[in-house]
């Protein structure tokens, strides 16, 4: 029985209140807030870290693909799906792939995992959804966007929400797009979208899914539903017969519009508070809708521990500066550093040793036990042990997934950056071993010596047309 | 068992140019005057040398560095690179070919010319590895800041306590820069002033930094019965009593055992060059030190890690003035890294300059003008350091030079 066996999700730590965007551009109130991923975020490392968070106590060994979805790729050609899988450590033989350019893309690469694992070809594959669009300058679209992203592994053990049936319909109906010149998403006449599109074509999913399943609004535990806008999604949820009470919360008030991550992350947040037996009703929307009937089992209970969507709403900072915004989006013409800009890293050095440089491996001696790192101006990739000299007696040793403290730092306002000061750390590891990292989502006055620190894989930098990733490591709030 | 340098090599002659933003001067004018300066006071030809090391980080490839601008015609030259250590290793070099006994009288240099560049701090030019790339353009402010950040935290001082103790550092290099009219920098300023002053890399501000400088120095070595030939009737030969160079196997952001308060490779070559030279008490017996005060927190711990000042304590030595001109152990007397500039290839000579003047009783030939003397009183023992790199790993040069007989 295929279904989904985990799920973790992310929310980046800063969220921009839209006052502070409406008074930017000289206009007043601004209904609640957005999650803005950092200057070094993007749907590439939002990925990562939910899919970290749904990965916990699985082997990532052990997944056969990750398909990854989003409308808002770093990379057009060079596939996003395998950089994350890199970094999460799957294996070489992973069935990778990229779905994209529709907002629909969670719930499609979601089928295709599903549909894999019921066909026995695959049997566990980790679906990633993230989206970090970007709206025009004073447009309603800046206002709605958010960032985040969910991540769903999806198998045939320890099921804990299975697939009761589906509904697809897809509609090359015009309302949002962005062709490859767009920076910006554009859209069409308001209305048309609405009363044509949004409006229509997901109570056609939905009626065609409960139809098929034989099932009326009042089985539903849970609605979740995609939604731009807080109005048109409760106008939506009525006109397709469900009491506010049933519908989940698409979060466009505390999160903003996530785009292609929305469905998921709702769907996270709804199997955060579903008991055994409850159904769940998802529908998605973009060119078309999917609609899924799912149904909750007892092994939910398992899976509790995740950060998810709640613990990560919790872990907040208010931005409330928008010139950083504009920094952080590339936004505004900044006046150049006065350094040469940093080169990306070497294709041919990164491939060598891809799992140190993005899995983050370090060794551990077989002889003496000691865990280490080792990075230095070439390389990645120890051969003599530092305590007892050995040499090639090491064994991988992961630190992605280790806490830390803080041995010593600085905050660093010379070498510039998007956002300087970059609060330049030694960490060493719970259970062994240290390593040099920039710290983020921190603010500067509370970093101390010993501060309990954990890792997040992030980009620290695109120079010469190529986005150089590595990992930093952030204060531990929860 | 290693042999000793002691006594074996003696300076004939030496130069220096001014350190600074020289705007003025190409890498071929600096290695020319520096050189011209250390002929003249050697009294000797070009022509008379024999053999040349040029020491250099970033301003040229090959001994050609040296030939081409001073026309040396086909001796051997060996260009040197080892970070902020570059011109005390070519002196190192130097030395040991005289000792040797291959050669009688060969030339060192260091040059850099930085500021040609248009960039602030230096330049970048590695290689991209993924290591390299894979940390965000960091620069030495911050891995030096981190052992100000530690040294606080280990031995319990405040902010406040910590940062005016590291800008004492500074101020008393300011004081002795400003008594120099080759330093890059040449004014006092208030303490005040430097602990109010913009953050660089927390804990570091603009003060705690030591300036990017061009310039270039020069030594001629030889042996003891030429030098003492050649610097007949005029001011003696300064003496070569120890030269030590450690690396670092550059563990410190590895290994939790690196303690991040001192600088273990300093400790090592120290202790080898004071074996070398035969020193049972640095603090006692050394008269006077150039350090490497690339930063101010820097020259905190090389006190320490020098044994002049107890391990945790040199806070009491910098606020007593220990180090000052007038203190019992004056360092930077030129004004340092801090303040006469920091050209990398050529600052190791440059140390080594302002003891040769000094042992000499010639530090007021270079004093500006309506200011103090910078001359330290009967001076037997001068010491140099560079660390080259970055505290977690680094390349430490410790020399002692001295009088005949010292």
């Amino acid at each position: 029985m295929a279904g989904i066996v985990s799920y973790g999700a992310y929310v980046p730590y800063y969220r921009l209140p839209r006052s502070v965007i409406n008074e930017a551009w000289g206009r007043g109130g601004g209904r609640g807030e957005k999650a803005v991923g950092g200057f070094d975020e993007d749907s590439i490392t939002m990925s990562v870290a939910a899919g970290m968070d749904c990965l916990q106590g699985t082997d990532p060994k052990t997944v056969d693909a990750l398909f990854l979805a989003t409308t808002s790729a770093p990379y057009k050609e060079r596939q996003n799906s395998t950089i994350v899988a890199t970094v999460l450590d799957l294996r070489r033989d992973a069935r990778n792939a990229d779905f994209g350019n529709c907002l629909r893309v969670g719930s499609s690469a979601l089928f295709s995992a599903l549909d894999a694992v019921k066909a026995g070809s695959l049997k566990s594959v980790l679906v990633t959804a993230a989206d970090m669009r970007l709206g025009g300058a004073a447009g309603e679209d800046e206002l709605a966007f958010g960032d985040g992203s969910a991540a769903l592994l999806v198998g045939n053990n320890g099921v804990a929400v299975e697939i009761e049936g589906s509904y697809t319909l897809s509609d090359d109906l015009v309302d949002y797009w962005r062709s490859h010149e767009d920076e910006f998403v554009r859209h069409w006449e308001d209305r048309f979208g609405r009363d044509a599109g949004y409006m229509r074509i997901p109570v056609e999913a939905a009626k065609g899914v409960m139809a098929k399943l034989n099932i009326a609004q009042k089985d539903i535990a849970k609605l979740c539903l995609y939604g731009a806008n807080t109005r048109a999604h409760q106008g939506l949820a009525r006109r397709m017969g469900f009491d506010p009470a049933q519908v989940q919360d698409p979060m466009l008030d505390i999160v903003g519009d996530t785009g292609a991550a929305q469905p998921l992350m709702t769907l996270v947040a709804a199997l955060e508070e579903a008991k055994a037996g409850d159904r769940i009703l998802l529908v998605s929307y973009g060119n078309g809708s999917d609609a899924i009937v799912f149904k909750v089992t007892p092994e939910i209970e398992k899976i509790r521990d995740r950060r998810g969507i709640k613990r990560h709403l919790q872990i907040k900072r208010t931005l409330d500066n928008f010139g950083r915004y504009l920094r952080w989006r590339n936004l505004i013409s900044l006046t150049p550093s006065n350094r040469p800009p940093g080169a990306p890293a070497s294709p041919a050095a990164q491939w060598r040793e891809h799992s140190s440089a993005l899995a983050l491996y370090g060794a551990r001696c077989k002889k003496c036990g000691t865990p280490q790192l080792f990075m230095s101006a070439s390389s990645t990739r120890a051969h003599v042990c530092l305590e007892c000299l050995a040499k090639d007696e090491f064994e991988p040793y992961r630190f992605a997934d280790k806490k830390g403290k803080v041995a010593t730092f600085s905050h660093d306002y010379l070498t510039g950056g998007i956002d300087p000061p970059v609060t330049a750390t030694v960490v060493d590891f719970e259970g062994g071993g240290r390593g040099e990292f920039d710290m983020v989502d921190r603010e500067p006055g509370e970093c101390k010596v010993g501060m309990e620190v954990e890792m997040t894989f992030r980009k620290m930098r695109y120079t010469y047309g190529t986005h150089t990733y590595f990992w930093k490591c952030k204060p531990v709030r929860d | 068992m290693p042999g000793s340098i002691k006594d074996r090599v003696a300076i004939a002659g030496m130069g220096c140019t001014r350190f600074g933003e020289r705007w003025d001067a190409s890498t071929n004018d600096l290695l020319v005057d520096a050189a011209y300066q250390a002929f003249e006071d050697a009294g000797i030809e070009p022509g008379d040398v024999q053999a040349a090391w040029v020491g250099t980080q970033d301003s040229g490839n090959t001994g050609m560095t040296l030939s081409v601008p001073l026309r040396l015609p086909y001796i051997p030259i060996t260009r040197v690179e080892n970070a902020c250590a570059t011109a005390s290793d070519a002196f190192r070099n130097a030395c040991y070919a005289v000792a040797a006994g291959i050669y009688d009288i060969v030339l060192a240099i260091g040059v850099d010319k930085f500021k040609d560049s248009g960039i602030s701090g230096l330049s970048d030019g590695k290689t991209p590895g993924p290591g390299h790339s894979m940390m965000s353009g960091g620069m030495p402010p911050r891995s030096f800041a981190r052992l100000a950040t530690t040294y606080f935290d280990r031995y319990g001082l405040s902010y406040e306590e910590g940062k005016h103790m590291i800008c004492r550092v500074s101020w008393k290099s300011h004081v002795n820069g400003a008594r120099n009219r080759n330093a890059h920098f040449q004014r006092e300023v208030p303490l005040e002033t430097m602990i109010n002053a913009p953050m660089i890399a927390w804990p570091l501000g603009l003060f705690d930094c030591c300036g990017v400088s061009d310039g270039s120095a020069a030594a001629i070595i030889t042996t003891p019965e030429i030098a003492r030939n050649l610097r007949k009737g005029k001011e003696p030969p300064v003496f070569v009593k120890a030269l030590q160079i450690a690396m670092a196997p550059g563990d410190g952001n590895f290994n939790p055992k690196f303690d991040y308060t001192h600088v273990e490779t300093t400790v090592r070559a120290a202790s080898a060059a004071y074996k070398e030279a035969a020193i049972t008490n640095p603090r006692e017996q050394i008269s006077m030190a150039e350090v490497h005060d690339c930063f101010s927190i820097t020259e905190a711990v090389t006190m320490e890690d020098l044994g002049f000042s107890p391990r945790g304590k040199v806070r009491d030595d910098i606020e007593s003035g220990f180090f000052d001109l007038d203190g019992k152990l004056p360092v930077q007397t030129d004004g340092g890294l801090k303040c006469f500039g920091h050209p990398v290839g050529a600052s190791g000579i440059r140390m080594l300059y302002e003891m040769y003047l000094q042992l000499q009783g010639r530090a007021d030939k270079l004093l500006n003008p309506s200011m103090p003397s910078r001359q330290v009183k009967n001076p037997k023992l001068g010491l140099t350091h560079n660390l080259g790199g970055a505290p977690a790993g680094c390349a430490i040069f410790v020399g002692i030079v001295g009088l005949e007989g010292a």
